[in-house]
């Protein structure tokens, strides 16, 4: 048992940390009220390596590992619940699948440019009538010569506005039970019949760019299926499996940042001739934060070294996906209830914690989902 | 170009520091590079990378220092070294630091030394001058440009705000002020990459010292906070009253006038 991290994990959290606090730290309030990406700031990211933590040198990556990943959402969740989206969006969702499922070609061709921040990268499942249940997707791929003929529509879509491709899911036909087999293709975006709106009024994480697709007979070659076509649904099972601890990371981030900010206050605020942090009733807020904040890394940390040495990991992603986002959740709350009036008001930022915080609980699979999943994982 | 940079690890001191019996507390103080050694590092990752040759980083430091090390590594620095004093010196001062280095460099081919103008932690600014002098080198303090142009060497150096211009020849060693460069944050491939650079272990034996050679030429007495800055004091009444009342308190409580 050893929970140091490595020379290279503790130096990849510093540097993050640092171009988290000077970059993107004085942007957060404003990317959140003008609800604008900053394609800038992912610009620097890509430079510095940020997107091919994960993945080999070879596709244009940075040959570290899940954990140092994680660390990385987390120190960027920190300062910023929009950033850190659609950062996590496009290594978890965008490029991971094309690593574990495409072929050399499409490697090449598809993840080294999103792994070297070149552009970023969207994962399309959802559909206006297929979110909890993707198996109810309805979009479909038809074959026509070397090509699919896509048609339908995905919602919700992180960062598809800024990708060069999407990796959408499609009904491609129907296996010998009957049921609907369901595939993954890649989708460049400038393809004739693929149209991207963005005009979501969001709650949260409102500079993360969030997309509605329609695809109308959109014509792509059959070379760009992802995987085996017969295991698509499995292929993005094992995908959102991997996400979750990203997002789990985000959440921990979210809430790290609600603990440090609100214990910072209650030290300064003196209310009836003491620091409020002298009171029990803001004591007893502080100490079950920590407790949770802590609990929740450890969940993550474990969740992304099981995955790196190819274990398995469904369960604890689902653990630490539940347990972080609503930790940050929780904590983002109380830290708004402890700044008082003042943790209402958006310069105090709290209150944005609170808002990027909720979507962490819905996307990449509600809470309620995670607990499907683990209860499916115990047996029931 | 033979590139050197002289680095140090200082405690972090936008973070919280603790004195204890007249010792900084190591325990929960966040170490990292020296603010102004991380202008050196840059400066001489953008010479090599106009003139081309290699970039060392030495530290006198311990064990710990190695971090910083590999950081300047992972910035883009070639090699690193690390004189490590942890089990030799009790004690030691910027004569102590510059001796070694001294003794590191004597066997060196030297072109271009660089270093922090000062160290935020003791502030004295006088390792590097102490080591050019010592190895019959000219040195240029607080540079804020430097363009170098076959052995001829242009600098800007910062004077109180205005700006000082030198020229001068290599070798040299120059010690770096802000607004010199923009220090790099290093890339996930440099940090990858930097395990696998060189990093040389010395202690002062390898060097042909021994303790008696370094001792500390000066001795430090006490290190203390300052005092934590009191409420401040609102005067009242009329104008003319208050200046009285303030006069007098210049004069006779805080003793400036
Ligand atoms: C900002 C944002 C970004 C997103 N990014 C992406 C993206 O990049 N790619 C992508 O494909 N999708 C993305 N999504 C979509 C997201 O994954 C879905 O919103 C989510 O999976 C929930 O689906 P739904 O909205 O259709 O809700 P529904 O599935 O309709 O769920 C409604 C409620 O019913 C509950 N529920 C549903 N089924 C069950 C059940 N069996 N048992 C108990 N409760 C159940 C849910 O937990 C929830 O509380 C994003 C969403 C948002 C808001
Ligand atoms: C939108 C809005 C509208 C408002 N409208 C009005 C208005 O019309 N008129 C008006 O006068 N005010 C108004 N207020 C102010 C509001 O009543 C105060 O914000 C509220 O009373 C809390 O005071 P505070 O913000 O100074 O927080 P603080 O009093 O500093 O409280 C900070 C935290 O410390 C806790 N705390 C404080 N003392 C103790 C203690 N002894 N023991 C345990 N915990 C303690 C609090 O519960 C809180 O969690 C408004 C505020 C907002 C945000």
């Amino acid at each position: 048992m050893n929970f140091e991290l490595s020379k290279e994990q503790v130096m990849i959290k510093k540097m993050v940390q640092d171009f988290a606090e000077n970059i993107i730290k004085p942007r957060a309030i404003e990317i959140d009220t003008e609800a604008k990406f900053p394609e800038d700031i992912f610009k620097q990211m890509g430079e510095l390596g940020l997107m091919g933590i994960p993945f080999p040198e070879q596709y244009g990556g940075s040959d570290g590992d899940t954990l140092s990943y994680a660390l990385a959402v987390e120190e960027i969740g920190k300062v910023c619940g929009s950033t850190g989206l659609s950062y996590a969006a496009t290594v978890s969702l965008g490029a991971s699948p094309i690593y574990y499922f495409g072929n050399e070609e499409q490697k090449e061709k598809f993840l080294k440019p999103i792994a070297q921040g070149k552009t970023l990268g969207s994962f399309g499942l959802t559909e206006p009538n297929a979110g909890s249940d993707a198996g109810g997707t309805r979009t479909t791929a038809v074959e026509d010569g070397d090509d699919y003929i896509i048609n339908g529509e995905k919602c919700f879509i992180t960062n598809a506005n800024y990708s060069n491709t999407i990796t959408v899911t499609a009904v491609t036909g129907k296996d010998n039970r009957g049921k609907n087999k369901i595939s993954a293709i890649i989708v460049p975006t400038d393809t004739d019949g693929v149209t991207i709106n963005s005009n979501y009024d969001k709650m949260g994480v409102r500079g993360s760019d969030t997309c509605e697709i329609v695809l109308d007979n959109v014509r792509v070659p059959k070379e760009n299926l992802l995987g085996d076509p017969e295991k698509g649904f499995k292929q993005f099972l094992h995908t959102l499996d991997g996400g979750r601890i990203s997002i789990a990371a985000l959440g921990l981030g979210i809430a790290q940042a609600s603990l440090d900010k609100a214990l910072n206050y209650a030290k300064e605020r003196t209310q009836f001739g003491t620091a409020i942090s002298k009171f029990q009733a803001i004591q007893f807020k502080l100490a079950d934060m920590a407790m949770e904040v802590e609990l929740a890394r450890n969940i993550v940390h474990k969740a992304a070294w099981l995955k790196d040495q190819g274990k398995p990991f469904t369960k604890e992603a689902a653990y630490a996906k539940l347990f972080a986002t609503e930790t940050a959740f929780r904590s983002a709350n109380q830290a708004i209830q402890i700044h008082g009036g003042y943790g209402y008001m958006r310069e105090y930022e709290v209150e944005r914690y609170l808002r990027d915080a909720k979507l962490l609980e819905i996307g990449e699979g509600t809470s309620e989902v995670q607990r499907l999943v683990i209860a499916r994982q115990l047996g029931c | 170009m033979n590139i050197y940079v002289l680095l140090k690890k200082t405690f972090d001191t936008e973070e919280k520091i603790a004195v204890t019996n007249g010792q900084i507390e190591d325990d929960g103080a966040e170490f990292i590079i020296n603010p102004y050694d991380e202008y050196a590092v840059e400066e001489a990752i953008k010479q090599r990378d106009e003139h081309g040759g290699e970039v060392t980083v030495v530290t006198v430091g311990d064990e710990d220092s190695e971090k910083q090390l590999r950081t300047a590594l992972a910035m883009g620095a070639d090699k690193a070294v690390l004189i490590n004093t942890e089990d030799d010196l009790e004690e030691g001062d910027q004569f102590t630091t510059a001796k070694i280095l001294t003794a590191y460099f004597e066997e060196k081919e030297v072109d271009l030394i660089l270093a922090g103008n000062v160290a935020i932690d003791e502030a004295s600014g006088q390792v590097g001058p102490r080591l050019a002098e010592r190895l019959g080198i000219p040195y240029v303090t607080t540079i804020t440009s430097l363009k170098i142009d076959g052995e001829t060497v242009n600098i800007d150096k910062d004077v109180e705000g205005d700006i000082e211009k030198i020229e001068t020849s290599l070798p040299v060693l120059l010690t770096c002020q802000q607004g010199l460069n923009e220090p790099r944050y290093p890339s996930l491939p440099g940090i990858m990459k930097a395990k696998k650079k060189p990093l040389e272990e010395l202690e002062i034996d390898d060097l042909d010292l021994d303790e008696d050679d370094l001792e500390p030429k000066t001795k430090t007495v006490d290190i203390f906070l300052p005092p934590e800055k009191e409420a401040g004091k609102v005067l009242e009444g009329e104008l003319q009253d208050q200046v009285q009342e303030l006069v007098s308190l210049l004069k006779n409580e805080a003793k400036v006038l």
